[in-house]
């Protein structure tokens, strides 16, 4: 909220400086964001007289004037016809740079020396009479700065005030504030009306079907006004508040607004049918076009301000261009009112509607503040558009607010939640200057009433941070708290990512966050079957855009997209990772089912860019490494891979599934060129993608028990095979092994080769055997004897011949 | 006629043994003599290891040269046996001594050569396997999870997708209150909605387990706002801890400690009030901004100050609707931005750069 300092001062005696101030606000709670000063526009333009006006010589149409500002007298050329002797006119001098753009110069205007320039409103930007020099009041003292005397100087704060402080949303609230913090005293306004017209209850009507949501109406008639601009000072205090100058009349309704936090309406009351008000709800997807033309429907639960016939405003939002105050208005209803809060929310919610009405309404007026919001309207109206006040007013208030009830704060409790040692004198003194009133109810019990302005005080603590406010935080003391000793050892449900994210950077892979919701598109990129449970998406229901609608079931389209990106910015090695959530819808009663995944992507060089290393292109085991490595790092101890995936996304002869369980978790493999080719990228790409939620906890289960070292040596045998091409080396290995000897401890493969001695369509693998007995040594002969055996068993198993 | 010293090793011991039971006056001592001159000539010569050993071998190994020799002793003439067998024994330590010498010396000379024929260019690029590294939102986060979790804390995490209940309503913001337009909210039901802060996570645990209660929820919340300051998803870390007795002053005690650890020790903080409808009284937390150190610059819209951390006291409603009295317990929760964290400390000046995920970003941390 934009403030004027200027215009706190007319309610508070302000003796410290602006800075000052903002520092005193922010420390109450009061974030003042801006602090800005106005009027250095004006500078070098003073108040000037006409002592002289001479016709220009050489031009019919100029005149040669002699202004007195001060103690000093200047020549200046002036266009304009409506001067005279003796006006007190803007001078704006040497040096001058007026908002416009004008800039002032000593020069000559066809031979005659012109010191500096009279100017018109619309030259100094303080408004659009371009009818001649703006003529200033007769009083003003001559040679001082033109912004001091008619109020352009001014510093205008930007408050931030939290929606629990609608008290605060005015000049009047935040000077009352301000004079609690600084305990100074306030003056509240006194408003006077002089009433001259009809007595109003012969004039109108003011009925309020819906009481529940409008407990209180309340309405003033001002006949014979004049609708015309406002002046000066009015204009520049609406602006300088973020608020356009319409007519006088609607001018005076925003500055109560602004001044009292009362929002007021102006009625046409010649447009009003029947000239009475209806209060009532909206009859569902009635249409309305509101002040700012736009056409509404409005629906049933919808407050409307009628007249005899149809709906004239959204009750506490917009008025309707049906019933607008404009040129030709003679008389109006002056409306103020108290609207239920969660019915104009909820109405300026389903309309996209906030004003600055709306915004007050809904977080709470002050119901005391209506009437004399109201009567200083009809007197500003009065004096500002000519009008005549009619006598008396309507105050329908059918339902009257619940009084405050007393609170009882306990003085002990008070100092416990601070953590300062304050006496009940002091929280009652702090309670006092919040308009507060204080009775001490025994030893340690104040009995409290708020008044009726703070509607965000209902119970004890409410007090309490009153009490710490005003204190001041930065005089509360800093302790410790006497807590229970309790431990927070981290188990492994919260170190497995840290350990995954070790595992991958070491392997040279960067980690990435990407959004949670993407762009369907992306997944519908992945080829997914109609029946994939990834397809079983969440939608936000308002998103930023379509390309962030839905949350992320896999994190492989976001790594794409950061290759593709990243591929742009002419990387060419990119290795990525990340472990987030996805999400998967379930029924509409059930929040999604989330699981943590982890993914990983690869594209470029194996090692990196070396010297001396091989520039060799990544491929599929590589990331099958990185797994095998993550598997390890995470010590999970039973998993297998199967080639039995078919993912539609994957290239089909470089794909593994990861089994843990009999479950599968994850993929891993070559992206398929199809995909790549949506994703705009023309690279080879790997990628993996696996529950961390079942990593995780597997991995938290892990105990790790000593093996003593065996007591017997090994006997290591290589033995190289030729096989079928068609044999996997996995199902050799797996032959090995179903081979059942207890003595063979370790099968690795050491080598796959192809081509030279060996036949075309076979290939030759090479494995290393190691043999050991936990509880002997074992001799030559008696190894011989089993890979004799071995072989044999693999020559009829997979068709193996041994290689010499 | 074929003399011991001229024979060939392998022959030595048969040759010799046919001689001296032919000539009974064979004489043993000048075959001494002359093996001693033959082997100094020889350990010359010698320069590898393996040449040690294979000189080694031919004088003292089993058929040997001096061990052949040694062996025909006993045919010597019983009255010269003695001196012939000083004499065979002072050669053979000679013999011995000079081998071990000769052995060092091999060695010394063959490590020497090994050094000088290494010579490498040392100025060229180590074998380097490139390393990745952490997202700066993860370091961040977990610097301040160990802080707090060293300060007894424990991490609970909680989902991101939420109900109303648990995100708003538990925490004392009913339906139509206005402080749900602090929270730009993401919905995707009308009961359920992506977190706006991870407070529902309290919420959860309050729910579940008894005070005491000393929690840190980090993860991930969501906002719809976009802009150089803002991001639709970003990453809190929230703390709550909740005893008998605890106060307002041990809420400012607590996150100065953290403060300072995540900042360094100098760095001034302020509490100022705030609202939040969940805590009361509530407080902002701004430190003395990092960049200009409070002088006043364009990261502290020339205010000196930064805000970081928002906190306060649990409010007695938030309490009651987890089933705690707020009669017996007192307690204090706070929420700190871990993006505005990394962009202070690693002097980040748009927020958008941590979800861009540019290699040219990534591969500065």
């Amino acid at each position: 909220m934009l403030i004027s300092v200027n215009w706190l001062k007319e309610y508070v005696a302000l003796d410290i400086s602006a800075e000052k101030l903002a520092e005193k606000l922010i420390m109450a709670g009061f974030e003042v964001e801006q602090i800005t000063r106005i009027g250095s526009e004006w500078d070098n333009v003073v108040i000037g007289e006409i002592t002289d006006i001479k016709r220009h010589p050489q031009a019919e149409k100029l005149s040669l004037t002699t202004v007195q500002a001060g103690e000093k007298t200047y020549s200046v050329v002036c266009g304009a016809s409506n001067i005279k002797t003796g006006q007190k006119v803007p001078l704006a001098l040497y040096g001058a740079s007026l908002p416009t753009g004008i800039k002032i110069k000593t020069s000559k205007i066809r031979g005659e020396v012109s010191q500096g320039m009279l100017c018109s409103e619309k030259e100094l930007g303080l408004g659009d009479d371009t009818s001649g020099i703006m003529i200033l009041s007769p009083d003003l003292a001559t040679g001082v700065p033109l912004a001091d005397r008619i109020s352009l100087a001014d510093t205008m704060f930007d408050i931030n005030i939290t929606p629990n402080r609608p008290d605060c949303l005015s000049v009047i609230g935040l000077a009352r504030e301000i004079a609690a913090i600084l305990d100074l005293p306030f003056t509240a306004p006194e408003v006077t009306v002089g009433e001259e017209g009809d007595f109003i209850e012969n004039i109108t009507s003011v009925e309020i079907c819906d009481p529940d949501l409008c407990p209180r109406y309340t309405a003033r008639i001002i006949a014979n006004i004049t609708i015309a601009p406002s002046p000066l000072w009015m204009r520049r205090r609406l602006e300088t508040s973020g608020i356009r100058s319409i007519n006088n009349a609607v001018d005076v309704t925003n500055y109560v607004l602004l001044e009292w936090g009362q929002p007021l309406h102006a009625f046409d009351f010649d447009l009003l049918k029947g000239h009475r008000i209806i209060v009532k709800r909206s009859i569902d997807n009635e249409h309305f076009v509101t002040l700012d033309g736009t056409e509404r429907v409005m629906s049933g639960d919808a407050l409307m301000i009628c007249d005899a016939e149809r709906p004239v405003a959204i009750a506490g939002i917009m008025g309707g261009q049906n019933s607008e105050v404009i040129e030709s208005t003679r008389r109006i209803l002056l409306e103020s009112a108290y609207f239920l809060p969660a019915s104009i929310r909820q109405t300026s919610k389903a309309n996209g509607l906030k004003t600055e009405a709306s915004q007050r309404f809904e977080k709470g007026i002050d119901i005391n503040s209506v009437i004399p919001a109201l009567n200083r309207a009809a007197s500003l109206m009065g004096r500002l558009c000519g009008g005549t006040i009619g006598a008396g007013l309507i105050d329908r208030y059918p339902k009257p607010l619940p009084t405050a009830h007393p609170i009882h704060c306990s003085v002990d409790r008070t100092r416990k939640i601070i953590g300062a040692l304050l006496t009940g004198n002091q929280i009652k003194e702090c309670l006092q200057r919040l308009h507060m009133h204080v009775e001490v109810d025994g030893a340690d019990t104040l009995r409290v009433i708020p008044p009726s302005f703070r509607v965000d005080i209902y119970e004890p603590v409410d007090l309490i941070e009153e009490v710490a406010r005003l204190t001041g935080y930065e005089h509360i003391p800093a302790t410790y708290p006497r807590a229970r000793v309790s431990t927070s050892v981290r188990d492994r449900i919260h170190t497995a990512p840290d350990l995954a994210r070790d595992s991958m950077i070491s392997r040279g892979f960067y980690e990435v966050i990407n959004y949670s919701f993407i762009n369907p598109e992306h997944l519908f990129s992945l080829n997914l079957p109609a029946q994939d449970p990834r397809l079983n998406t969440v939608r936000i229901l308002n998103p930023l855009s379509e390309m962030q609608s839905i949350l992320r079931t896999t994190l492989f389209p976001s790594l794409l997209l950061n290759l593709r990106d990243n591929l742009y910015h002419k990387n060419t090695t990119i290795k990525l990772f990340e472990i987030s959530t996805v999400f998967f819808a379930q029924s509409r009663e059930q929040l999604p089912r989330e699981r943590k995944r982890i993914a990983g992507l690869l594209c470029g060089l194996r090692f990196g860019e070396n010297w001396d290393l091989p520039r060799n292109e990544a491929d599929f085991f590589d990331i099958k490494g990185c797994v095998e490595t993550l598997m390890d790092r995470l010590q999970i101890p039973a998993y297998r891979f199967a080639h039995d995936a078919v993912e539609p996304f994957l290239n089909p002869q470089q794909c593994l599934s990861l089994i843990i369980d009999n479950q599968p978790i994850g993929v891993l493999g070559e992206v398929h060129p199809d995909v790549l080719e949506k994703f705009d990228i023309d690279r080879v790409a790997y990628v993996f993608d696996i529950d961390f939620d079942v990593l995780s906890s597997i991995s938290s289960e892990q105990k790790v028990l000593f093996k003593p070292f065996p007591r017997h040596p090994a006997i290591y045998r290589d033995l190289a095979l030729i096989v079928d091409e068609t044999v996997a080396a996995g199902t050799v290995h797996h032959a090995i092994l179903s081979f059942k000897n207890k003595l063979i401890e370790e099968v690795a493969v050491f080598d796959c080769f192809r081509g030279s001695s060996i036949e075309t369509g076979k290939k030759s693998l090479a494995y290393r055997i190691k043999f050991q007995s936990q509880t002997r040594n074992l001799t030559d002969d008696e190894v011989n004897n089993i890979q004799d055996k071995l072989v044999s068993h693999l020559v009829k198993e997979v068709g193996a011949e041994l290689r010499h | 006629m074929i003399k011991p010293g001229d024979l060939h090793h392998a022959d030595y011991k048969s040759a010799v043994t046919d001689w001296a039971h032919n000539s009974k006056d064979w004489p043993m001592k000048e075959e001494i003599e002359k093996l001693k001159v033959k082997s100094e000539l020889e350990l010359t010569n010698l320069s590898t290891e393996a040449d040690v050993y294979q000189f080694k071998s031919r004088y003292l190994g089993r058929n040997g040269s001096l061990t052949s020799l040694i062996k025909l002793l006993r045919d010597v003439d019983p009255q010269e046996r003695a001196s012939v067998g000083a004499a065979l024994n002072t050669f053979k330590k000679e013999l011995e001594e000079h081998i071990e010498t000769a052995l060092l010396h091999a060695r010394f000379t063959a490590k020497n050569q090994r050094i000088s024929e290494s010579r490498v260019d040392v100025t060229l690029p180590g074998r380097k396997l490139p390393l990745g590294s952490r997202h700066p939102i993860t370091t961040i986060a977990a610097t301040v999870i160990e802080i707090f979790t060293s300060l007894g804390f424990e991490v609970v995490e909680g989902p991101e997708v939420e109900l109303d209940f648990f995100n708003f309503e538990a925490l004392n913001i009913p339906k139509d209150h206005p402080a749900r337009d602090m929270h730009d909210t993401f919905y995707i039901s009308e009961n359920t909605l992506l977190r706006t802060h991870t407070s529902p996570v309290q919420i959860r645990t309050m729910k579940l387990t008894n005070p005491p209660v000393r929690i840190l929820c980090p993860g991930k919340v969501y906002r719809c706002d976009s802009d150089i300051s803002h991001t639709p998803m970003f990453h809190q870390v929230e703390g709550l801890m909740v005893d008998e007795d605890i106060s307002f002053g041990d809420l400012k005690g607590i996150l100065t400690i953290a403060v300072h650890k995540i900042f360094d020790e100098d760095t001034r903080l302020r509490f100022r009030p705030s609202y939040f409808p969940f805590t009361e009284p509530s407080a902002e937390v701004d430190i003395q901004c990092v960049m200009c150190r409070g002088k006043g610059c364009r990261v502290c819209s020339n205010t000196g100050w930064l805000e970081i951390l928002g906190s306060g006291m649990v409010h007695p409603q938030v309490f009651r609707n987890v089933g705690y009295d707020p009669e017996k317990v007192t307690g204090f929760a706070f929420g700190l931005g871990i993006e505005r964290i990394a962009m202070l400390k690693f002097g980040i000046n748009d927020i958008r750069l941590f979800f861009e995920n540019d290699f040219r970003f990534l591969s500065q941390f």
